[in-house]
Formats: structure tokens, C-alpha cells, sequence
């Protein structure tokens, strides 16, 4: 007999709703979504090919950014569509067991850590929190053509100075907004986590990223937040902007963590 | 049975355009391969980690260098940069390092070399020889590549 040519994959963990809901929802690879039940626990998933999601599969594929993208937005569409029903714990990409009945079993080992969860995140969202610094342009032009300068080489380290000091204005003005906007939205949040910095060439956006935090809120509280989130942009100081990103699903704070209470 | 807690439906944003669908791929990386649960999986997740994280660590860190100069690191301090994490990233770092000084050295010489011989030719020596993601400067450096107006 040969291996198993089907898995599940799983997006996500939440309380068990009207399975109609997930009809015509599609998943990783376009593969059709549904629920497995295990008493006041649902997974939700997909049943995939391994020939997709298997080890060897994965491995390969996951270092292909392409592939990676479509598999990344299908799952987070998925945990955003149940998201928008009921209160969701989200699994990290490629989480793969063998049936529904190993998915089964696994909402019964982890029942309680996903009771736990369930109950840190009902009522609440996520909410991302970039801020970006941006050196401004040269003020002055560098007027004088080369053959004026005495010494084109003191020239060119004394443009250097002049920009190195634009950006350090700018840096210590985005780290002030940094740290005012932290105290500010924390104050609106249960919880909040820091993510790394984004690289300009995958977030396409202009300027660099200097904070990137997620912030756990109450859903009463997200209109608030982003007024406050606003107003904080608003008067942000040149070259400096804050973007705020969602309401996302909880993933920032579905770690399996203790997550970090603001005070 | 617990309610259903509906969530507010609709992605809201303050400048960037476009909803869930449009979600920035970094943000959703980050989120999807870095957050989440994460518990095993049959197929064997364990050996896939150093796949993900060397993904994401060649998505994500190249701002890192910036923001450390900034006096922020609170990453040194995360626990989710699981050690095998730190052990790749500090491979990779070094590297960067190694190659970092040999254009450093390369450019010094460039430098000495033209400064004594050929001002003349001090536009060649601008800033980058590459584009680099590690500069803070906007891309491209103004004025800097060329004395002739922007």
C-alpha cells in the first residue's frame, strides 16, 4: 500500500459556526474549504495533494517567493473570511496533518491551549502600526560644478557630512514618534508586539520602516485607535509618517506566547 | 455553545490603498510565516524551519542594520528569533560584513588612488558602487552620482 496522496491543511482554529459559511470558500492551490469538528473546537481546513504540501514539496516550493505569495494570501484569505464570523486563532503557514481524523486529535491534545487563546482574542483585532523615515532631499543643490571645487575629494565628504546629518535629524525625530506612539496606541491596546522592520524592497514603501508593531484592541476600541493613529501622523514631524494596516486577524498575538500585557 | 463573536468586517487604513486583498506581502508574511499558532504538523514542519526561516530572514532583515544604528534592537531580545534564527541571521550578517569591508578597503583605495591622481574624475567615486538596502539615503542619492543638475 502507498502512502496517502491527500492531507489536510490547516488555516486556522476557531469556535464551531454554521459550516454552510465556508461553501465556496477556497483555500491554498484553490482547494475547497471545510470545517472538522472536535466537541467546542473547529479546524478549518483544506484537503490538499501531497504532491503539493508534502515535505519534499514544501521544501522546495516555500523557497520560491512566488509560490509562497499565493499560498500566503490564500491561507490569510481564508483566516480572514472565518475571521469575519467567528473569534479565530490562526496557524501558521503549512501546518499539514494526514486526515481529519489527526486534525480531530489534535483539537483534543491542544483543547485547552486553544481555549485559552480563544479567550484572549474574542472581541478583538489586530492592528499594524508602521512608521517610516524619510531623509529629506538636499535643501541646497550642490551648486558649484567640480572644476570650482578646490578639492572635489573634500567636496564630496563635506556633501556626505551635510546628508549624514539631514538623516540623523530625521532618525531622531522618527525614533521620538516611535516611542510617543507606542505610549499612545499601547494605551488603547491589551497587547502589543514588535515585528522586525521591513525591507523596502519587499514592502515597496517609501522611506524605511523604523517601527513595526502590532497592537492587540478591543473591536469598540479600533475607531478610536485609528483617530488616534491619525492624529499622531498628522503632526508627525517632516519627513516622518505613520501608516496603521487592518483590522488583520489576531496572528500577532496567536503565538502560543504569553503575550505582553500593556500597562 | 459560545456566541460567535463577529468580528467588524471591513480592512480600514489610513494611507495605504486597497483592502485585505491588496494587503501589503510583507505584512502578510510576517504574519503568516513568523505569527500563528504554531504546533506540528504531520508533515514535518521541523525540518521545513530553516527553509521559512531563511525566507524570512532574506525578506525581512535587511532593514535591520538601519534600525540598529538607530539605538533600536529590541529584536536581539525576541523570542520568537529562535536561536537557529540568530545562528543563521549571525552567518549572514557576517557575510554581509566581510563584503561590507572589502568594498569599504576597495573604495579607500579608489579613493587615495584618485584623489592624488585624478580629481577630475571624483564623480565616479560616489557613494555606491551597488545599490545597497542597507543606506539609509533615498535611492538615488541626489546630487551625489552626478555634478550636473538632478
Amino acid at each position: 500500500m502507498g502512502p496517502p496522496e491527500y492531507a489536510d491543511y490547516v488555516y486556522a482554529v476557531c469556535r464551531p459556526f454554521d459550516a454552510g459559511a465556508v461553501d465556496g470558500l477556497t483555500g491554498v492551490g484553490g482547494h475547497p474549504v471545510h470545517v472538522v469538528t472536535e466537541a467546542r473546537l473547529t479546524a478549518v481546513v483544506s484537503t490538499v495533494p501531497l504532491h503539493e504540501f508534502g515535505e519534499q514539496a514544501l521544501r522546495n516550493s516555500l523557497e520560491d517567493l512566488r509560490w509562497l505569495e499565493e499560498v500566503a494570501r490564500a491561507h490569510h484569505g481564508v483566516v480572514e473570511a472565518v475571521g469575519r464570523r467567528t473569534v479565530t486563532v490562526p496557524l501558521r503557514l503549512a501546518t499539514v496533518y494526514h486526515s481529519d481524523e489527526r486534525v480531530r486529535e489534535v483539537l483534543r491534545e491542544h483543547g485547552e491551549a486553544f481555549e485559552a487563546a480563544l479567550r484572549e482574542l474574542a472581541g478583538r483585532v489586530e492592528l499594524g502600526v508602521k512608521v517610516y523615515a524619510e531623509a529629506p532631499a538636499p535643501s541646497v543643490p550642490p551648486a558649484r560644478p567640480s572644476s570650482g571645487e578646490a578639492n572635489p575629494g573634500r567636496a564630496y565628504l563635506r556633501r556626505r557630512k551635510e546628508q549624514r546629518d539631514r538623516r540623523d535629524d530625521t532618525w531622531q525625530r522618527a525614533v521620538e514618534l516611535c516611542e510617543r506612539a507606542d505610549e499612545v496606541l499601547g494605551g488603547l491596546a491589551w497587547a502589543r508586539e514588535r515585528h522586525r522592520p521591513q525591507s523596502a524592497a519587499l514592502s515597496e514603501a517609501s522611506g524605511e520602516n523604523v517601527m513595526n508593531n502590532a497592537y492587540l484592541v478591543d473591536e469598540e476600541r479600533v475607531e478610536a485607535f485609528l483617530a488616534t493613529a491619525r492624529e499622531l501622523d498628522s503632526h508627525a514631524p517632516e519627513g516622518v509618517r505613520i501608516e496603521v494596516s487592518g483590522p488583520w486577524a489576531p496572528y500577532s498575538f496567536a503565538t502560543g506566547r504569553p503575550s505582553e500585557v500593556n500597562t | 455553545m459560545s456566541e460567535p463573536t463577529p468580528w467588524r468586517g471591513e480592512p480600514r487604513q489610513i494611507r495605504s490603498a486597497g483592502g485585505s486583498s491588496a494587503a501589503n506581502l510583507a505584512d502578510v508574511l510576517e504574519r503568516v510565516l513568523d505569527k500563528g499558532v504554531v504546533i506540528a504538523g504531520d508533515i514535518q514542519i521541523n525540518l521545513l524551519d530553516i527553509e521559512l526561516l531563511t525566507v524570512k530572514l532574506r525578506l525581512l532583515v535587511a532593514s535591520v542594520d538601519k534600525a540598529k544604528e538607530m539605538g533600536i534592537d529590541w529584536w536581539e531580545h525576541d523570542p520568537a528569533l529562535s536561536s537557529r534564527a540568530r545562528r543563521r541571521e549571525d552567518e549572514e550578517l557576517a557575510e554581509e560584513n566581510r563584503r561590507l569591508r572589502e568594498r569599504v578597503a576597495a573604495l579607500e583605495e579608489h579613493r587615495t588612488a584618485e584623489v592624488t591622481a585624478a580629481p577630475t574624475h571624483s564623480a565616479r567615486w560616489g557613494p555606491r558602487e551597488e545599490p545597497s538596502e542597507r543606506d539609509f539615503a533615498p535611492r538615488p542619492a541626489e546630487g551625489e552620482e552626478d555634478h550636473g543638475p538632478a
